[in-house]
């Protein structure tokens, strides 16, 4: 089992004005193969109008570990919100 | 279609000393019904009983498929012949997407699919059974698929976040499977007096097995407490195989057909059905690979992986050919 074939990602476009959603993997030689297993697999009933595939391999993770110093930071800085903001009821269009 | 876990699991308690702190916000999260993702930190027990429980419905969706395959070519007509071809591609599909589910958590595929084939792993006793006549699929879309949906539902809110957002995929496609099965059991049920008795041999025969499904009484499944408090499996087994009993007797009624059980009856009281021993020691045989059609499954299996290797060489030798003239 020393040949296996590479994982590819998959993102789907369920139509036209959405962007492409990841919605699972498939192993594949090649390119094309990843692209035509993603058809066969992904989207039987209708669910896209384009596909795209990229090699597993390529794509570059943040790590859970280092969620706190990446993403806690946006937690007080509520001033990023138009809610922080009091604006009297009278005022209109704001 | 789906498995439940049969293996004997041991090392469902044993969490390392250091692991402690992170072992205590993993169990905070799953019982606050968070979701677990793959590069978040988990117990190697809770890992090794998702492999274990997803590749063993993997294997279960993709052996599915032999059964039904039995019959493709002879099909009544082309109609049901689409039919079928479609639910069998959906059961790949849905291999498909459990087999990436449990790559996620460090196992490639190729390892899960010799685990299969030194049968190391596990998949569904159901499909250990022969399809006799063509009222067995049906019997398996209507009864099988029925089980399996049952099975299914629940694990949408399962905690590890890929077999959550497979399964959802799978349940969407799944009810398909069913409502042909019943609309092909009705047409035999309502057709020739041959047809409908076609029609109760086939109920008869996947009856019980389907019961089976839903794994052993809870009293004799040890580790269902610990993957319901992991949230890996959120009813009992047999809770599901009630409520499964309760939906399905009122539709074989409307088929006009006689669930093959004498002890079956309505329990005013219990406001559900009563229904008869199941025989346990052939379900622990068929688990144990002593299925009618065991042997020919694997042996069909191995023989798919085997005699198709040269096209996986070709495809990676082409690959490796190609991208190497690219480099040049």
């Amino acid at each position: 089992m020393t040949n296996a074939l590479p994982l590819w990602e998959v993102f789907v476009r369920a139509k036209n004005g959405l962007a492409h959603k990841h919605v699972g993997s498939v192993h594949a030689a090649d390119p094309r193969m990843a692209l035509e297993a993603a058809r066969d697999v992904y989207t039987r009933r209708m669910e896209g109008v384009s596909l795209w595939v990229l090699p597993s391999a390529s794509i570059i993770a943040s790590d859970p570990g280092e969620s706190p110093s990446l993403f806690d930071p946006a937690e007080d800085k509520i001033y990023r919100h138009p809610t922080f903001y009091i604006v009297p009821d009278n005022i209109k269009h704001i | 279609m789906y498995t439940v876990s049969l293996s004997p699991e041991t090392d469902l308690h044993i969490v390392a000393a250091d692991d402690t702190q992170r072992n205590a916000v993993f169990e905070a999260k799953v019982a606050d019904d968070q979701f677990i993702e793959p590069k978040d930190w988990m117990p190697d027990a809770y890992r090794k009983t998702l492999i274990r429980q997803i590749s063993q419905h993997a294997h279960s969706e993709i052996v599915g498929m032999l059964p039904e395959g039995n019959w493709l070519t002879r099909a009544p007509s082309l109609r049901r012949k689409a039919i079928l071809l479609a639910k069998i591609q959906d059961e790949c599909g849905h291999g498909l997407y459990l087999y990436s589910a449990a790559e996620t958590l460090g196992i490639s595929r190729d390892d899960m699919t010799e685990a299969l084939h030194q049968g190391r792993a596990k998949y569904s006793t159901i499909f250990n059974y022969p399809t006799l006549t063509w009222a067995d699929m049906g019997a398996i879309g209507w009864l099988v698929d029925g089980a399996a949906i049952l099975n299914q539902v629940p694990l949408q809110r399962t905690s590890y976040g890929p077999y959550a957002r497979a399964m959802v995929r799978i349940c969407k496609e799944e009810s398909f499977h069913q409502r042909q099965g019943y609309e092909s059991m009705m047409v035999l049920a309502q057709g020739t007096e041959g047809q409908r008795r076609m029609a109760q041999d086939a109920l008869n025969r996947w009856w019980w097995p389907s019961l089976m499904m839903f794994g052993p009484p809870d009293d004799q499944s040890p580790n269902s407490a610990q993957s319901m408090r992991w949230r890996i499996k959120r009813d009992s087994n047999d809770a599901l195989r009630q409520k499964f009993v309760d939906v399905t007797v009122p539709q074989a009624q409307a088929l006009g057909l006689t669930i093959p059980d004498p002890d079956l009856k309505w329990n005013e009281t219990r406001n559900a059905y009563d229904y008869g021993a199941i025989d346990w020691a052939e379900f622990h045989a068929v688990v144990r690979g002593e299925g009618p059609v065991a042997k020919e499954r694997l042996a069909a299996r191995i023989d798919a992986w085997e005699s198709n290797a040269w096209v996986r060489d070709a495809a990676l030798a082409h690959e490796a050919k190609r991208s190497q003239r690219k480099a040049a």
